[in-house]
């Protein structure tokens, strides 16, 4: 089998953060330099051949290497074609940002994170590359395995207790997805993704059923990790009472459940795949509406400002859920955008606030909600303040910081966030066959969710950055807010380059509406000479 | 022996289940252990029930594949098991944290 240029790309960047993460292992963690250098080196490696790969398949499509150079459907293979290197440069791009944030404080905050976070990008970025079903649970686990570390970063109780329940639930999400896996082999006896979609047409009736209930416990271990509602109630609690990189870097976890639902969704039932096609598609679009309407009201109830970002990943999952159960190309385009955006602007506010919050005082968040409640406060002591004292820098720089960031969750022009919401809902307003009642309900959601995120961002802003001026300025590093600034410069790019961005996710999108061409990049011979489908159906 | 073997995933995957509900972080973890052999035997079984068929061919021979079991199923379980054994392990670590830190093994942080 030849192999094609760039191919070694694909391999990469599942090997590097693997190698290097490993060697750091060796050396203790008072060695501070040497380990911020080789991590640091291997994220910015990371992200160049992450921005290499998404050039390469944006220009010959998908790019594939066969592991251990085994053909397709025996051996093992890693894919990469744009959704793939798009999910690749984002979580470079997350982990920059993380990383860079993280050297201010937090990387000392506990023992051997640089090689948890560096596994962490390792089961990420094999997760977007993989091409088999049961690797993708080996890099699954590989990533909950890390993210079970980084929640616990820092220490404390809050932390503990929200990993007590986030390790069981994702242990039972794992299980169930063993469960799927080995159905879904045990009836069309392979698990090359490829494979497996030149098959599904040809399943008998009495195998479709075991199919089906395979593909959907398989979709509620992913559901899990994408925070649909009714399975999404661990989400908040664990992401606010991480600590900040984590957090950010999580923002990113979430996105692969979505990742892999779009993925195989459109490549097992898409169009072309006999009865089964469709398959689940209205439990998406429900299930992605609950989620949204869910996120939007704890928006609004929430307290804190990790809480909110908590609720916000659930709005940006429950949108996305919901465009992908509609199927149509279009609104997958808008969705894809909607994607990058939220999670660069989910990532930046989650930075952010850690932030804000340094020079509050605990507790501040809710005694500032019930005052409003409640009339008199303690804050009537602080009339004597100076009026029309220089705003300090750090103050200023932080709220430009956090108006840009509710301008992105909430949608507003001229962001990335409205270009997203906007492309979606003009795909949804032009089907050929009239607007359905879904279709509705998803446009009012999407409003109705952003007008939350504005109110509760509005809400927040106001009681944390137009008070009197507090005792204690927080104390930030240029390091720390240079990340949160690097990122909303790039949402800001998104939009100045809106077009071609554009273009590009509507090619992914077209692409994967088109699965033929995956399928065979992935197999060797034309199908046709592929082994006759269903072998051991019945035996 | 297939109702053998159903009987067996049942009762485990079913204790495993209950176990998982319960309030106190000693029962979740044998739950999950339940649950993990269950969903074992699960895959295993996915290659179907063959006694007497090994999964490997003989050296220099080609082999009628109808005499052997499926390996697949088997390296699959494998996998799982290493994966659920240390994630187990992990979990462990996490549950006797939570208890010094808490003082309490309610899965909640509660008192008694």
């Amino acid at each position: 089998m030849q192999t094609p240029p760039l191919s070694f790309l694909v391999v990469l960047p599942v090997l590097l953060p693997l190698m290097a993460g490993a060697f750091l292992l060796l050396f203790d963690d008072r060695l501070r330099t040497l380990k911020v250098t080789v991590s640091l080196g291997t994220i910015l490696a990371l992200l160049a051949m992450a921005v290499t790969l998404l050039v390469a398949t944006d220009r010959q499509g998908a790019i594939v290497q066969a592991v251990g150079n085994w053909p397709a459907p025996f051996g093992i293979v890693l894919v990469a074609d744009r959704l793939s290197a798009m999910m690749l440069v984002l979580t470079a791009l997350l982990a920059c940002a993380s990383f860079v944030f993280a050297l201010a404080r937090w990387h000392r905050a506990g023992p051997r994170f640089y090689s948890i976070f560096l596994f962490l990008l390792m089961g990420l970025n094999g997760a977007f590359l993989t091409g088999d079903l049961f690797n993708l649970f080996v890099f699954f686990e590989v990533m909950l395995a890390a993210s079970y570390g980084l929640v616990l970063h820092g220490s404390g109780i809050a932390r503990v207790k929200a990993g007590l329940h986030y390790i069981p639930i994702n242990l039972v999400a794992s299980s169930l997805f063993l469960v799927g896996v080995s159905l879904i082999y045990g009836v069309t006896g392979t698990l090359n993704m490829a494979d497996l979609a030149g098959r599904i047409p040809a399943i008998g009736e009495e195998g479709r059923t075991l199919f089906e209930a395979g593909a959907a416990i398989l979709a509620v271990a992913f559901l899990v990790k994408a925070a649909m509602w009714p399975l999404n109630f661990w989400l908040p609690t664990t992401y606010s009472a991480a600590s900040a990189p984590a957090a950010a870097m999580f923002a990113m976890m979430t996105k692969v459940g979505i990742y892999v639902i779009l993925r195989l969704s459109l490549l097992l039932f898409g169009a072309d795949s006999g009865p089964s096609a469709g398959f689940g598609a209205h439990w998406l679009l429900y299930g992605g509406l609950a989620t949204i309407a869910f996120g939007t009201v704890g928006v609004l109830a929430s307290q804190s400002m990790p809480r909110l970002a908590g609720y916000s990943v659930l709005v940006s999952s429950g949108t996305l859920l919901s465009a992908i159960g509609f199927g149509d190309a279009a609104i997958i385009a808008g969705a894809l955008y909607y994607l990058a955006s939220s999670t660069l602007a989910i990532c930046a506010f989650f930075l952010l606030i850690e932030l804000v919050e340094r020079g509050r005082a605990a507790g501040a968040d809710v005694i500032a909600v019930s005052m409003e409640v409640f009339g008199d406060g303690e804050g009537a002591g602080q009339v004597e303040e100076e009026v029309g004292t220089a705003l300090p820098m750090t103050m200023a720089a932080l709220g430009g910081a956090f108006f840009i960031c509710a301008l992105l969750l909430a949608g507003l022009p001229p962001l990335p966030g409205f270009l997203a919401k906007f492309a979606m809902m003009s795909a949804l307003m032009t089907p050929s066959e009239g607007i359905s009642g879904s279709a509705w309900a998803l446009i009012a959601l999407l409003a109705l969710s952003g007008f939350a995120a504005l109110v509760a961002m509005a809400r927040t802003g106001i009681t944390t950055f137009w008070v009197p001026m507090q005792a204690s300025l927080p104390s930030v590093k240029a390091v720390e807010f240079a990340p949160v600034a690097g990122i909303l410069v790039l949402c800001v790019a998104m939009t100045v380059f809106g077009s071609p961005v554009m273009r590009f996710m509507t090619e992914t999108s077209q692409a994967l509406h088109a699965p033929s061409a995956y399928v065979g990049a992935v197999m060797p011979a034309p199908p046709a000479a592929a082994a006759p489908a269903v072998p051991e159906a019945g035996r | 022996m297939e109702t053998i073997l159903a009987i067996g995933i049942g009762v485990l995957g079913g204790a495993g289940t209950w176990l998982l509900l319960r309030p106190r972080t000693y029962q979740v973890i044998i739950g999950l252990s339940l649950l993990s052999y269950a969903v074992n035997l699960f895959i295993f079984s996915m290659g179907r029930l063959r006694p007497g068929a090994p999964p490997i061919l003989e050296k220099g021979v080609a082999g009628d594949p109808a005499a052997f079991a499926d390996p697949l199923p088997q390296g699959l379980v494998l996998t799982a098991i290493v994966i659920g054994f240390a994630m187990t392990a992990l979990f462990l670590v996490v549950l006797l944290t939570a208890r010094g830190r808490t003082g309490s093994d309610h899965v909640d942080g509660l008192g008694d």
